[in-house]
């Protein structure tokens, strides 16, 4: 690297246990939008999630009944590789344990599918025993429509993309299909600490 | 199509083309794969997501998939059913 | 010479400032000379990097404000509060200081004067840099094209290039302005967003078949293009530059 510009400073994030920020990330008071598509505006009277797939029984709630699941309340940090972090962010949502309560599957493997057409593959054990939710609130607020709102995923071990946005649908299947993002060069598991952003990593 | 502030259009990502493609692209003409319309590149709808999205402007299909890394660029264009590029009229 | 302005691999060059001049309270015109420049177009823009010292890099585009001519280039700049690169660009940048950059970058939002006209612009706020351009050039080839820019504005004070636009209107150069947060007192102009009845009003006409130049934010940009295709003209000749959320 040749050329500094004199004066410019990236904008300097405040002192943080080095330990909380994985390889390469630098930390963020905002909460940058990124989006891969239009936003899209599902009224909540047509809005469901459906759990599908490989399961005895599919299941789908309507926002009501969504709604009157038990939550909680997650603060946890989230990491996005486009390089920022963003630490001790509060959210409020549905555990996917919760979700899959009772359902019997053989599957081994997942997929997130939203609104718009954004999807994301996980391996099913990354999404229980307490690793993943349906959120719906952000800050204390319901989900803004451009982080995600009505409800998206929430996966705070592996990098955002694989917390998908608008979330409709979580597909238990016995073969792994990578999705939007993972057929097009990033990382099929998306590790932060292990830095596994592309294809190779 | 409402509008949706965040999105900019193919002039944004002009540089990045050039860059991958070694000749100015937006006015290469994209066939969506979905819908079928034609539209030179400046003037389709992109997205900054964890990757760049070009979609269509009339049917938002996902046309042009671009992500770059250290090492090198990914693009996926399954979208589109075809890309002309105009012959150079300098040389 | 056009033909060398587009094609071909980009490569990254160091600029030289060579002047800062203050357009309003918010932009700044920033010129460049850029040894090696090939020349460029009216419409098209560069990419400008950033490099902090530990390497971290931050890239944007801005439009060539300035018509081609040698190897000096000029980008307007309109301050961002929350930007990470423009008030490092209006605030910091001082002559002498270089920057890197990239270009020219751009062939569908371009307007060469052997195109003629009828040429309907319509800018808002900072969006009117590269309309500026295709100004200057339309000027500097002698071009008497009918060429009418709207120019959407906060407020008389925001309107950037304000006295030259003055100065250069006639010859077939009509300059529309709206204003829509403030107006000075005695304003008879638009003060308010730019709709249909004002597009209208302003023309040219859809069956003079203008070519149209629309830029500024993705929503000004988005609402005016509606507009122009409901009011009759055909939407292939609309060129549109989105700015993003709130501009450039």
């Amino acid at each position: 690297m040749s050329f500094v510009s004199r004066g410019f400073h990236r904008r300097r994030s405040e002192d943080v246990d080095p330990a909380r920020v994985p390889p390469g990330q630098y930390v963020t008071r905002d909460f940058p939008v990124l989006s891969a598509g239009p936003t899209p505006r599902t009224p909540l009277d047509r809005w469901s999630f459906s759990v599908t797939g490989e399961v005895d029984e599919p299941r789908t709630w309507t926002w009501d009944e969504f709604r009157a699941l038990s939550n909680e309340e997650i603060t946890r940090d989230i990491h996005c590789v486009t390089k920022w972090s963003k630490l001790d962010t509060v959210w409020r949502g549905v555990a996917i344990d919760t979700l899959l309560d009772g359902i019997e599957t053989s599957a081994e493997h997942t997929l997130q599918v939203s609104d718009g057409g954004y999807t994301t593959n996980l391996p099913l054990e990354d999404l229980t025993g307490g690793k993943a939710w349906v959120v719906f609130e952000y800050d204390g607020e319901p989900l803004d429509p451009e982080h995600g709102g009505p409800a998206r995923m929430l996966v705070p071990h592996l990098y955002f993309w694989k917390s998908a946005k608008w979330v409709r649908e979580l597909r238990l299947q016995a073969v792994d299909e990578p999705g939007f993002w993972e057929t097009n060069g990033y990382n099929n598991y998306g590790d932060p600490w292990r830095e596994q952003r592309y294809w190779g990593d | 199509m409402t509008t949706d502030a965040l999105r900019l259009d193919g002039n944004s990502v002009a540089g990045l083309l050039q860059e991958i493609f070694g000749t100015e692209m937006t006015t290469a003409v994209g066939t969506c794969g979905g819908c079928g319309a034609s539209e030179p590149l400046g003037a389709v709808h992109v997205y900054r997501g964890a990757g760049v999205v070009l979609r269509c402007p009339h049917c938002a299909n996902p046309l042009v998939k671009i992500v770059k890394s250290e090492t090198g660029t990914w693009i996926g264009s399954t979208g589109l059913r075809t890309l002309m590029v105009a012959s150079s009229t300098v040389d | 010479m056009a033909g060398a302005a587009v094609l071909g691999r980009l490569t990254w060059r160091v600029a030289n400032v060579v002047d800062v001049d203050v357009e309003t309270s918010r932009a700044k015109t920033i010129s460049f000379d850029v040894p090696g420049w090939p020349g460029h177009r009216a419409g098209q823009h560069v990419d400008v990097r950033l490099t902090d010292e530990d390497g971290y890099q931050a890239e944007r585009s801005y439009s060539i404000a300035s018509a081609p001519g040698g190897t000096r280039i000029e980008l307007t700049v309109e301050r961002l509060d929350d930007g990470e690169v423009s008030p490092y660009l209006t605030d910091e940048l001082r002559t002498g200081d270089r920057i890197e950059l990239r270009g020219p970058i751009g062939g569908y939002f371009v307007w060469e004067p052997d195109e003629g006209g009828p040429v309907l612009l319509v800018g808002g706020g900072s969006g009117v840099v590269p309309l500026m351009a295709m100004i200057r050039r339309r000027d500097g080839a002698g071009s008497t094209a009918d060429m009418r820019l709207l120019f959407s504005s906060r407020s008389w004070d925001d309107v950037i290039y304000r006295d030259e636009l003055e100065r250069r209107s006639g010859n077939g150069l009509t300059v529309v302005h709206t204003l829509t947060r403030t107006q000075p007192p005695g304003w008879t102009g638009y003060s308010r967003r730019i709709d249909g009845a004002m597009l209208d009003e302003v023309g040219p006409a859809p069956d003079q078949e203008p070519h149209v130049f629309v830029c500024g934010p993705t929503p000004f940009v988005e609402a005016v293009a509606d507009a122009l295709v409901r009011l009759g003209h055909q939407a292939h000749r609309i060129k549109t530059e989105r700015f993003g959320p709130t501009g450039g």
